[in-house]
C-alpha cells in the first residue's frame, strides 16, 4: 500500500520536473528562435516560401469551415433573435461572433491541425533523416534556415487566415440570414456596420489570431525539433502538437477575451 | 589515433563501439569528457560557436544514407553551402554545382529530387554535397551501407579519387571490410570505444590478432560472441534440470 502510494509520489513528481524542463526548453527555443530570425527577413524568399505551405495551402480548409460556420450561425442566430422580434441584428451577431471569437478560434484550431501538424513531422522527419544534423555539419544554423522562418510563416498566416475565416463565414451567415430565410439585405448589412468597431472588435480579434499564431507555431516547431527519432517519436510528436496547441489556444482565449471584452 | 593529411583513414570496429561517436566528437557535435580532438592545430570543443562554424566550414560530412534534404533538387542540395557561405554569383554556383555534380558521374540528375534517387545515386549526391567547398577534411559515415556491390565500388572509388584530387584528409567510419580495405591507407579497430588493432591494409590483412581475424573474415565464433550476455537458457525456458 505504503509502496504504491510512493510510487504515485514519484511517477507525479517526475512527470512535473519533465512538463516544466519541456516548457523551460521550449520557451529558450522560442528566444533562440526570435534571436536568430534577422537571417530569415534578410532572405525573405525562405518565409515566401513558407508562407505558400503553412498559409496558401490551408487556404480551403479555412474558406469551407468558415463558410458553414457562417450558415449554422445564421440559422441559429435567426431562430434565437426571432424570439424577441430581433431579427434585423441577424447581421451583427454573426458579424461579431466570427470577428471576437470564433474566427481566431476555430481558425487557429484549424490552422494547428492542418499546418502545425505538418511542420512537426516535417521537422520530425529532417531531424529523424540525419537532415538537421548536416545542416549542423555544414556550419548552417538549422534554427535560423529552418525554424525561424517557418515561425515567422506561421505568425504572419494566422491571423490572415483567421480574417478570411471570418470573412467566409458572413457570407455564409448572409447566403442563409438573407438569400435563404429571408431578413432584410439592407438591415443585415446595415447593423453589422453600427455594431462592429474596427478597433476593439476587428484589431482584437486580429490581436488574438496573431497570439495564437506565435503559439501554434511555436509548438509546432518545438515538438518536431525535440521530436525521438523513429516513427513512433515522430507520430507521438505530431499528436502533442495537435493536443498541447488546441488547448493552448482555448486557454489563452479564455485569458485574452477576459482581458479584451471584459464589461463591453 | 592520428589522421594525416591527404591519407584516408578508415575506422572500423561492430555497431555500438563508439565509431559514429569518435565522428561526431570530430565535428564538435559532442563534447568529449575526457581527452580531445585537435583539427588542424586547434582544439575542437575549446572552440566557440563562430570558430566551431568557422572550423566545420572546412569539413565535409557524408551521412549514412545521405541526408539530402528532401525539399531541394540535386542542384539545391549540392549549391547548399556555396549559397550559405559564399558570396558567388548565381553562374559560378551553377557551374561548380555542375563541376561536382560531374565529379561523381551524375550532372544529368540535377533536376531530380531526392525521392527520384537510387540509393546508389543518392549516396554519390551527399558526396558531391559534402565536397561542395572543398573541405581539408571529410569524414564519411557508413558510406557503404545499404549499397549493391557495383554502387559500393563506384564510392569507394569515388572517395578515393576526391580525397587525391582534393589532397584532403578523409575518415571513414565502416563495416564493410574488403570494400574498404581496397581503398584505404590506414585502418583503426575498434572495440568499446578503444583502439585494439591499427595498421595498413596489407598488415590488416595479415594479423593474426584474433579479433581482426574474427572480422575481417566474418566469422561467428571468435572474441566477439554470438549471443548478447543473457541469464541461464534452461532458467529462461523453466526447465529443471
Amino acid at each position: 500500500m505504503m509502496a504504491a502510494f510512493l510510487d504515485v509520489i514519484r511517477v507525479t513528481g517526475h512527470r512535473s520536473i519533465n512538463a516544466v524542463w519541456r516548457i523551460g526548453m521550449a520557451t529558450r527555443f522560442f528566444f533562440l528562435t526570435l534571436l536568430y530570425s534577422g537571417n530569415s527577413f534578410r532572405r525573405f524568399h525562405l518565409i515566401i516560401k513558407e508562407l505558400f505551405s503553412t498559409g496558401v495551402l490551408s487556404l480551403i480548409i479555412i474558406v469551407v469551415a468558415g463558410l458553414f460556420v457562417g450558415m449554422v450561425l445564421g440559422l441559429q442566430g435567426y431562430e434565437t433573435l426571432k424570439r424577441y422580434g430581433s431579427e434585423s441584428a441577424l447581421g451583427s451577431l454573426v458579424a461579431l461572433s466570427l470577428v471576437r471569437e470564433l474566427g481566431p478560434v476555430v481558425a487557429a484550431l484549424l490552422f494547428a491541425s492542418r499546418a502545425g501538424s505538418a511542420m512537426t513531422a516535417e521537422i520530425g522527419l529532417m531531424k529523424a533523416t540525419e537532415q538537421i544534423s548536416a545542416m549542423e555539419m555544414m556550419a548552417v544554423n538549422p534554427i535560423a534556415r529552418i525554424v525561424a522562418p517557418r515561425f515567422w510563416a506561421g505568425v504572419i498566416s494566422m491571423p490572415l487566415l483567421a480574417a478570411l475565416f471570418s470573412a467566409a463565414g458572413i457570407l455564409g451567415g448572409y447566403y442563409v440570414g438573407v438569400v435563404h430565410i429571408g431578413v432584410d439585405n439592407g438591415s443585415f448589412w446595415s447593423q453589422m456596420q453600427a455594431a462592429v468597431d474596427f478597433r476593439h472588435d476587428i484589431l482584437n480579434g486580429v490581436l488574438k489570431s496573431f497570439v495564437f499564431g506565435t503559439v501554434v507555431t511555436i509548438i509546432a516547431l518545438f515538438e518536431g525539433y525535440d521530436a525521438p527519432q523513429t516513427a513512433e517519436g515522430v507520430s507521438g510528436a505530431t499528436t502533442r502538437t495537435v493536443v498541447t496547441s488546441s488547448l493552448a489556444i482555448l486557454m489563452l482565449d479564455f485569458v485574452l477575451t477576459a482581458i479584451m471584452f471584459r464589461g463591453n | 589515433m592520428t589522421f594525416p593529411k591527404g591519407k584516408l583513414v578508415a575506422i572500423m570496429g561492430l555497431s555500438g563501439c563508439g565509431k559514429t561517436t569518435l565522428l561526431r566528437h570530430i565535428g564538435g557535435v559532442l563534447k568529449p569528457t575526457r581527452g580531445y580532438v585537435k583539427v588542424n592545430g586547434q582544439i575542437i570543443h575549446d572552440l566557440d560557436r563562430g570558430a566551431l562554424y568557422a572550423m566545420r566550414r572546412k569539413m565535409g560530412m557524408l551521412f549514412q544514407f545521405g541526408a539530402l534534404f528532401t525539399d531541394m533538387t540535386v542542384y539545391d542540395n549540392v549549391a547548399f553551402q556555396m549559397r550559405e557561405h559564399t558570396d558567388l554569383s548565381a553562374e559560378q554556383i551553377h557551374d561548380l554545382v555542375l563541376m561536382k555534380l560531374n565529379a561523381v558521374g551524375l550532372r544529368g540528375t540535377q533536376n531530380l529530387m531526392p525521392s527520384e534517387l537510387s540509393g546508389g545515386m543518392a549516396r554519390r549526391i551527399a558526396l558531391a554535397r559534402a565536397v561542395a567547398l572543398d573541405p581539408m577534411l571529410i569524414m564519411y559515415d557508413e558510406p557503404f551501407a545499404g549499397l549493391d556491390p557495383i554502387s559500393m565500388t563506384v564510392v569507394g572509388d569515388l572517395i578515393r579519387r576526391l580525397n587525391d584530387a582534393l589532397g584532403a584528409t578523409s575518415i571513414i567510419v565502416t563495416h564493410d571490410v574488403q570494400e574498404s580495405l581496397k581503398i584505404v591507407d590506414y585502418v583503426y579497430f575498434m572495440e568499446n570505444g578503444v583502439i585494439v588493432a591499427e595498421g595498413t591494409a596489407d598488415e590488416i590483412r595479415a594479423s593474426d590478432k584474433t579479433f581482426v581475424h574474427q572480422f575481417v573474415h566474418g566469422e561467428i565464433d571468435g572474441p566477439m560472441p554470438f549471443h548478447y550476455p543473457g541469464g541461464d537458457y534452461r532458467q529462461d525456458l523453466n526447465l529443471r534440470t
